[in-house]
């Protein structure tokens, strides 16, 4: 009890963070209109690849010794880096033909 | 000094992220909402590699670079050259590529956390582990299906029993792992290897048009194994990212099994086409008949009517026809026909999907009308062309109590004066049930693939006038 009581106090501003990132997530999702549920998929596919800063930060703390670690790193560098490149090109592609039709 | 600047990086990162996504539910802003939060990620990243951490060795810095250049090269190229038609199994390898990644952060942090003796912040990385990997193995089985690498139906025994029961195991090992009462490095090579079995049978048993809910549920697993990760390095920007994502993923995996009229845990514990299918292709099969079309008389149908209104289907974009479809949309707006597009909260592979591909033909948006608001324009229609669509139209989800897809909200085609159904030949739709429609007196069946049918079409009513 006591350990969970530390480490909320510690982290007390990312519980924060937390809690009001779930409201704004449901509160900006709840009123997309069908037609841009793929994009929208597809873009919040591209933000979760904010991931890739927890790989980088892995490689920075990592010494030039710790082989696998920098391997392992290293492979999830270009994961990360795929996962954000790849989502955001794609969702640009769908949108663009979003737009509207002059006739 | 060179944290602060870092942490204003991340603020402004995470603002990018929200007002991106609100910018994304718009379809004027949601161009630029994508790039607004493209160009955040951008930010976040370089704050990263500049501010996190001073003397780091140039080699270090070297494979980074390496490694963001690879990724860079490889997913541009993959996102440009992907078809339209293949953007569910992208979205969902690339949801994949993210889950692998927590789950490596995983594997290479929990080693300091058992040094540590940090109990809470081993947890943290478990679950950022456990849920990436199974974010990972599931996203590339439903990559594999999706992209028909994987057609025979797999179907374990008990799979349900099977599954709960390896998710039981994986809680209670985790437990058992924070408690110390086990060595601790093999049993968390035993709790990867359980997460990604876990992915695994996930996904295997499920199928037909529950795959996209499935990607949407995927895709908010990779949003929580991040903010899981935000919450190890104390880094609010993979916080607020993996939330939002995490959030808005549930919300919309809720949005679509509404769509489908289907709850989540009928979706992952349900089998779809399974006893249900058997059942009602026995109704189908025997006594009834088909009413055949040809062309010319389709397009004199067509040419006459006052109103059409136009079901595509995943048929459709495998067959390539988007364009001729709005080509056929054009000559009969120039004869003066009403047409406009009915498009089911599912159809194609992902809800939006048939959107995406229509646009993509230059179809005005504006023609594409949501189910709810076309239901109740079908009386007043005079044909109806369902073009590759199935399950979407049949009747059976209203009838029949025992069908697999019953209670899924339909388009209400059979109020129409008149149904012309294009399929390639009678066999069941996407979820593999037969369908009562192509029974139905008012229908006309006109068999041929898409692409040719439309294109005759089109000639057909050029030579009319």
């Amino acid at each position: 009890m006591t350990e969970f009581l530390s480490f909320l106090s510690a982290h007390i501003d990312m519980a924060y963070v937390l809690i009001l990132s779930i409201f704004v997530g449901v509160e900006v999702i709840g009123k997309v209109p069908s037609v841009l549920h793929t994009p929208l998929m597809s873009g919040a596919n591209a933000i979760h690849g904010v991931i890739i800063i927890g790989a980088i930060i892995v490689m920075l703390n990592a010494g030039v010794d710790n082989i696998p670690a920098l391997i392992l790193g290293f492979i999830a560098v270009i994961l990360g880096t795929l996962n954000v490149v790849g989502g955001f090109v794609v969702t640009d592609r769908m949108l663009e033909m979003f737009k509207k039709k002059k006739n | 000094m060179e944290h602060s600047i870092l942490e204003l990086f991340y603020l402004a990162g995470s603002l990018t992220f929200i007002i991106g996504l609100k910018m994304l539910s718009h379809p004027e802003t949601a161009r630029r909402g994508n790039l607004l939060a493209a160009a955040g990620m951008g930010l976040a990243i370089m704050g990263t590699l500049i501010f996190y951490k001073s003397g780091v060795p140039m080699l270090i810095y070297a494979l980074i670079f390496g490694a963001m250049i690879i990724g860079t090269i490889s997913g541009w190229i993959a996102a440009k050259k992907v078809q339209m038609t293949a953007m569910p199994q992208m979205v969902s390898i690339f949801n994949g590529m993210g889950g692998a990644c927590a789950m490596l952060i995983g594997l290479i942090e929990f080693h300091h956390f058992l040094e540590s003796d940090d109990n809470l912040g081993l947890l943290t990385v478990l679950a950022s582990m456990v849920i990436g990997s199974v974010s990972f193995a599931g996203s590339v089985i439903a990559w594999a299906k999706l992209n028909g690498n994987m057609k025979r139906e797999i179907r374990l025994p008990k799979y349900n029993i099977l599954n709960t029961a390896i998710m039981i195991i994986i809680v209670l090992l985790t437990a058992v792992i924070i408690g110390g009462w086990v060595p601790e490095t093999p049993a968390i090579y035993v709790l990867f290897v359980l997460s990604l079995i876990y992915g695994i049978l996930l996904v295997i048993p499920i199928g037909g048009a529950d795959m996209p809910v499935v990607i949407s549920l995927l895709n908010s697993f990779t949003g929580m194994a991040a903010a899981f990760a935000g919450f190890l390095y104390n880094n609010h920007v993979m916080l607020t990212g993996g939330i939002l994502v995490g959030s808005a993923g549930t919300i919309l995996t809720v949005v679509m099994c509404k769509g489908m009229n289907r709850s989540l845990t009928n979706v992952i514990f349900g089998a779809f086409g399974g006893g249900g299918a058997t059942a009602s292709g026995i109704s189908g099969s025997g006594d009834k008949s088909v009413r055949d079309i040809n062309i010319s008389d389709t397009a004199v149908l067509l040419n006459y009517s006052k109103k059409v209104i136009i079901v595509p289907g995943y048929g459709l974009a495998v067959a390539q026809a988007q364009h001729v479809i709005h080509e056929l949309e054009t000559i009969l707006e120039e004869r003066g026909v009403e047409v406009k597009y009915a498009i089911h909260p599912v159809a194609g592979r992902m809800p939006g999907h048939m959107n995406v591909l229509l646009a993509e033909s230059n179809v005005d948006y504006e023609k594409l009308i949501e189910m709810d608001l076309i239901n109740p324009e079908f009386p007043t229609t005079d044909v109806v062309l369902v073009v590759g669509a199935n399950d979407v139209v049949n009747p059976a989800a209203k009838n029949d109590p025992g069908s697999p897809i019953y209670g899924m909200p339909i388009l209400d085609v059979e109020s129409a004066k008149n149904i012309i159904v294009n399929k390639r030949s009678m066999s069941a739709g996407y979820a593999g049930i037969d369908n009562e429609l192509f029974y139905n007196p008012k229908t006309s069946m006109l068999f041929g693939s898409a692409k040719q049918v439309l294109t005759e079409l089109v000639t057909e009513l050029k030579n009319m006038n």
